[in-house]
C-alpha cells in the first residue's frame, strides 16, 4: 500500500520534469533557423513503440503469474519485459547513430537537435533505469530469491515500468506525429 | 475504544541514554540514523546554519548600502553575496527548516512510528546536505582552487542569457546548477515520504477530516514540492545541456529563448513561495488555538483554502514576468489568478482572527510571535495585491518595493511563524521549556528591527531605487532610508542571536517541561518529552480532532459534536 502510494507520487514528480520538456520541444518546434529538419531526418520508430508497449502487457502477465505463485512463468514474461525493453533501447540507438553519422544531427547542430536528444534522451535514461532495474529482479528470481510474498513489491516495481511506457505515448505522439 | 482504554505514552523502561557513550559513537549514531525525529532534528539544525550564513551576507550587503558611494565591498563580490543570500536563504535555510518540522511533528501528529521510508528519509537528507556543500564548496573551486573566491554571480534566479558560458564564465554557475539540482532531489523524496505517511500511516480513527491542521497543510506542501521541483530540475538540466553540450534551450542566437527559463523558473519559483508559507500556517494553525483556549475556527474551511491555495498556486508564476512584455491576455489572467490567491488566504486570516476572538488569549513568546506574524502577513499580502495589478507592477518591477515585499512574506511571515513553532515545540523536542524573558527580548528586538528594515525599505522602492545595484549617488534622496534600513539589521541580528543563545541556555538549564506544559489538544502531546524512539508504546486510538481533549475531560468530550 504504501509502496504504491510512494511510487505515484514519484510518478507525479517525473511528470513535471517530462512535461517541461515536452513544452519546451512543443515550443521550439519549427523555430530552428538552420536543417536538419524532423520532417527530413525522422521515421517512426513504429517497431522500437510495438516493443515497449508489449512490455508493459507482458509486466502485467509476469505480475499475475508472482501473484499465483508461479515462478517460473512470471521468470520467462520478466525476461520478455527486460527483452522487449532492451531492443527499444538498441532501436533508439541504432536510430541515434543514423542521426549523428548519417544525418548530422547532433545535440549542438539546432534546437531541434537540442530539443529532440534531450527529450528523446530522457525517456531512455528512464528506460535505461527500468531495464537496470528488470536485471537485478531477474537475476533475484534466477537464484531463487523471488516468491510469492514479494507480489505487492514487484507490482510497485512494475507501476514504474508503466509510466516509462506511458511516457513514450506522449513523447512518441509530440515528436514524431504532432511536429515532425 | 478510546476513552475505554487509556492510550499508553511510553514503556516505563526506557533505553540507555546516550550521555555515557563516547562522542564518536554518538557522532556515528547521528550520521546514520533513519529515526525520523533525528533526522528533523538533523533538518532544522542545518536549516539554522544555513540561515545565519545567509544572514551574515544580507549583513554585509546592508553595511555595504548604508551609505552612498560606499566601496566596502567591490561590485563582483556584491553580485556574488546577493546570489549566495537569495539562493542559501530559499533552498538550505527554509526548505531544510520546514522539513525539518514537517519530520519531526507529522509522524506524532497522526500517531505513527515512524515515517513511511525511514531510510528515504535519511536518503532525502543526506542530499540536500550535500547540495549545501555543493554551493558552499564553490568559494573556493569555482574558478578551480587557485584565484580569489568565486561563488556564483547570477541571481538567484539565474536569468538567461548571464548563465551562458560566454558570460558566465568558470564553474561557478555549475556550483548553482548542481547544488540545487541535488537537493532537489532530496527535496522530491523528503516529500514523497510526508505525503505516504499521511495517506497510509495515520493510527485508527484519524480520519482525514480529524486530521491536525499541521498535517493538513504539510499534506499540501508535499505535493507542491512533488509537482514544483520538478520544472526546476528540468530547467537545470537543459542549462547544463547548453553549458556543456552545446545545447540551445537558451541560446538566442540559434533561436532560443531566454524568456522561456524565466517561465520555467517561476513555474517552480512561485509555488515555492507556498511550500514554504504553508508550513508556517501550519504552525500558526496550532500555536493560535492552544494560546487562545478555543478550538480552530473554520476548520473545514481551513482546509478548503489550504486546498485552494495549492491549486491556484501553480497559475500564478508569470506575474513574475509582467515586465518582460506579455500579451495583454496573458497579463490580464495573471492579474486575475494573483489577485484570487488572496482569497483564501484572507479567508484563513480571518479564522485565525476569529479563532482568537472571544479567547482567553495567553501572550506567551510563541503566541506573540503569531500575533506579529498576523499584522504582517496582512501587511506582505496587501502590498502583494498591490503588486498583482500589472501596471503598477511596471512601475515598481525590480526596485526595492519589490524586495520589501517579498522580505515581509518571508522574514515577516515566515520566519516569524517558525520562531513560534520553535518557542511551541522546544519543550516537546527537548523536554525543557525555552526562558520566557529571553524569548521577549528576542520577540522585541526582532520584531522592531524588521520593521525599522522592511517597512523603510518601500520608500526608496517607491522612489526609484532597483534592487541589486552594489551602490548609488548620494543626491537621490535615498540615503537616510537606506541607514535606517542597515540599522533594522543591528536588532535582528542581536535578537536571532539571543533566541540561540535560548536555545543552547534552556537545553542546559531550562525547567523541565513534562509532557504537556501548554494544555494543548493534538497527539504529539501525548507522549513523554522528549518522545521515545517509538513514539507510541501502543499505536493510539482517536475519535475526535481534539483527542488530547477527550482525554482530559472525558464528560464533555469533542466527538459528540463532531
Amino acid at each position: 500500500m504504501r509502496g504504491k502510494v510512494g511510487m505515484w507520487c514519484l510518478i507525479i514528480a517525473e511528470s513535471a520534469i517530462f512535461s517541461i520538456f515536452v513544452v519546451a520541444y512543443l515550443y521550439y518546434a519549427g523555430k530552428s533557423p538552420s536543417g536538419p529538419t524532423p520532417a527530413q531526418v525522422l521515421d517512426v520508430p513504429y517497431f522500437a513503440s510495438i516493443c515497449l508497449f508489449s512490455s508493459s502487457l507482458t509486466i502485467l502477465l509476469a505480475e499475475k503469474a508472482l501473484h499465483r505463485g508461479n515462478i517460473k512463468q512470471f521468470g520467462l514474461f520478466w525476461f520478455l519485459t527486460l527483452a522487449l525493453g532492451v531492443i527499444f533501447l538498441l532501436a533508439t540507438g541504432i536510430e541515434w547513430y543514423r542521426l549523428i553519422y548519417h544525418d548530422g544531427l547532433t545535440i549542438s547542430t539546432n534546437l531541434f537537435g537540442t530539443t529532440f536528444y534531450s527529450l528523446v534522451g530522457l525517456h531512455a535514461f528512464h528506460v535505461t533505469v527500468g531495464a537496470i532495474g528488470l536485471t537485478i529482479i531477474l537475476l533475484c528470481t534466477l537464484f531463487g530469491a523471488v516468491k510469492q510474498e514479494h507480489s505487492a513489491r514487484i507490482s510497485v516495481f512494475a507501476m514504474y515500468w508503466h509510466f516509462v511506457d506511458a511516457i513514450w505515448v506522449v513523447v512518441l505522439s509530440v515528436v514524431y506525429f504532432i511536429t515532425r | 475504544m478510546a476513552d475505554a482504554q487509556p492510550i499508553l505514552p511510553a514503556l516505563v523502561i526506557s533505553p540507555e541514554r546516550e550521555s555515557s557513550r563516547p562522542l564518536v559513537q554518538v557522532l556515528h549514531d547521528w550520521m546514520v540514523t533513519v529515526d525520523h525525529k533525528r533526522l528533523g532534528l538533523m533538518y532544522f539544525s542545518y536549516g539554522i546554519v544555513f540561515l545565519v550564513i545567509g544572514g551574515v551576507e544580507a549583513s554585509i550587503m546592508r553595511a555595504q548600502l548604508a551609505v552612498a558611494n560606499n566601496h566596502l565591498v567591490s561590485p563582483e563580490v556584491f553580485n556574488r553575496l546577493f546570489t549566495m543570500h537569495g539562493t542559501t536563504m530559499i533552498f538550505f535555510a527554509a526548505m531544510p527548516i520546514v522539513f525539518g518540522f514537517a519530520n519531526y511533528l507529522v509522524p506524532l501528529m497522526i500517531g505513527a512510528r515512524d515515517m513511511a521510508f525511514p531510510r528515504l528519509n535519511a536518503w532525502g537528507f543526506w542530499m540536500s546536505a550535500l547540495g549545501g556543500i555543493i554551493l558552499y564548496f564553490s568559494f573556493i573551486g569555482g574558478f578551480g582552487l587557485y584565484g580569489a573566491g568565486s561563488a556564483p554571480d547570477v541571481g538567484w534566479f539565474a536569468y538567461a542569457p548571464l548563465t551562458s558560458p560566454a558570460f558566465s564564465v568558470g564553474h561557478s554557475t555549475d556550483y548553482w546548477i548542481v547544488g540545487i539540482l541535488v537537493s532537489g532531489f532530496g527535496s522530491i523524496a523528503t516529500a514523497l515520504n510526508v505525503m505516504t505517511t499521511i495517506l497510509c500511516l495515520r493510527c485508527p480513527g484519524m480520519k482525514l477530516s480529524r486530521m491536525p491542521l499541521f498535517v493538513w497543510m504539510n499534506s499540501v506542501m508535499a505535493a507542491l514540492v512533488l509537482v514544483a521541483i520538478g520544472p526546476l530540475t528540468a530547467a537545470q538540466l537543459m542549462l547544463l545541456i547548453d553549458r556543456y553540450l552545446g545545447g540551445h534551450f537558451f541560446d538566442t542566437q540559434a533561436g532560443g529563448s531566454a524568456v522561456i527559463w524565466m517561465h520555467f523558473f517561476w513555474i517552480f519559483g512561485h509555488p515555492e513561495v507556498y511550500i514554504l508559507v504553508l508550513p508556517a500556517f501550519a504552525i500558526v494553525s496550532e500555536v493560535i488555538p492552544v494560546f487562545s483556549r478555543k478550538p480552530i475556527f473554520g476548520y473545514s474551511i481551513m482546509v478548503a483554502a489550504t486546498v485552494s491555495i495549492g491549486f491556484i498556486s501553480l497559475g500564478v508564476w508569470a506575474h513574475h514576468l509582467f515586465t518582460i512584455g506579455m500579451t495583454s491576455y496573458a497579463n490580464a489572467f495573471f492579474v486575475a489568478s494573483t489577485a484570487a490567491i488572496a482569497v483564501p488566504t484572507g479567508i484563513k486570516i480571518f479564522n485565525w482572527v476569529g479563532t482568537m476572538w472571544g479567547g482567553k488569549i495567553i501572550y506567551q513568546v510563541a503566541m506573540l510571535f503569531c500575533v506579529a506574524f498576523l499584522c504582517q502577513f496582512l501587511i506582505a499580502g496587501l502590498t502583494g495585491i498591490m503588486l498583482s495589478a500589472a501596471p503598477f507592477d511596471w512601475q515598481l518591477g525590480n526596485s526595492y518595493f519589490v524586495v520589501a515585499h517579498f522580505h515581509y512574506v518571508i522574514l515577516g511571515g515566515i520566519v516569524m511563524a517558525v520562531f513560534a513553532g520553535t518557542y511551541y515545540w522546544y519543550p516537546k523536542v527537548i523536554g525543557k521549556m525555552m526562558n520566557e524573558t529571553l524569548g521577549k527580548w528576542h520577540f522585541w528586538l526582532f520584531v522592531i528591527g524588521f520593521h525599522l528594515t522592511f517597512d523603510f525599505m518601500h520608500i526608496p522602492g517607491l522612489l526609484g531605487m532597483p534592487r541589486r545595484i552594489y551602490t548609488y549617488e548620494a543626491s537621490r534622496g535615498w540615503e537616510i532610508w537606506n541607514v535606517i534600513i542597515s540599522v533594522g539589521v543591528i536588532f535582528q541580528a542581536i535578537g536571532v542571536l539571543l533566541w540561540v543563545a535560548n536555545v543552547i541556555w534552556s537545553y542546559y538549564k531550562g525547567e523541565i517541561a513534562g509532557n504537556d506544559p501548554w494544555d494543548a489538544w493534538t497527539l504529539e502531546w501525548h507522549t513523554t518529552s522528549p518522545p521515545p524512539d517509538y513514539n507510541y508504546a501502543e499505536i493510539p486510538v482517536i475519535r475526535s480532532r481534539r483527542p488530547l481533549w477527550d482525554l482530559k475531560h472525558p464528560e464533555d468530550p469533542d466527538w459528540k459534536y463532531e
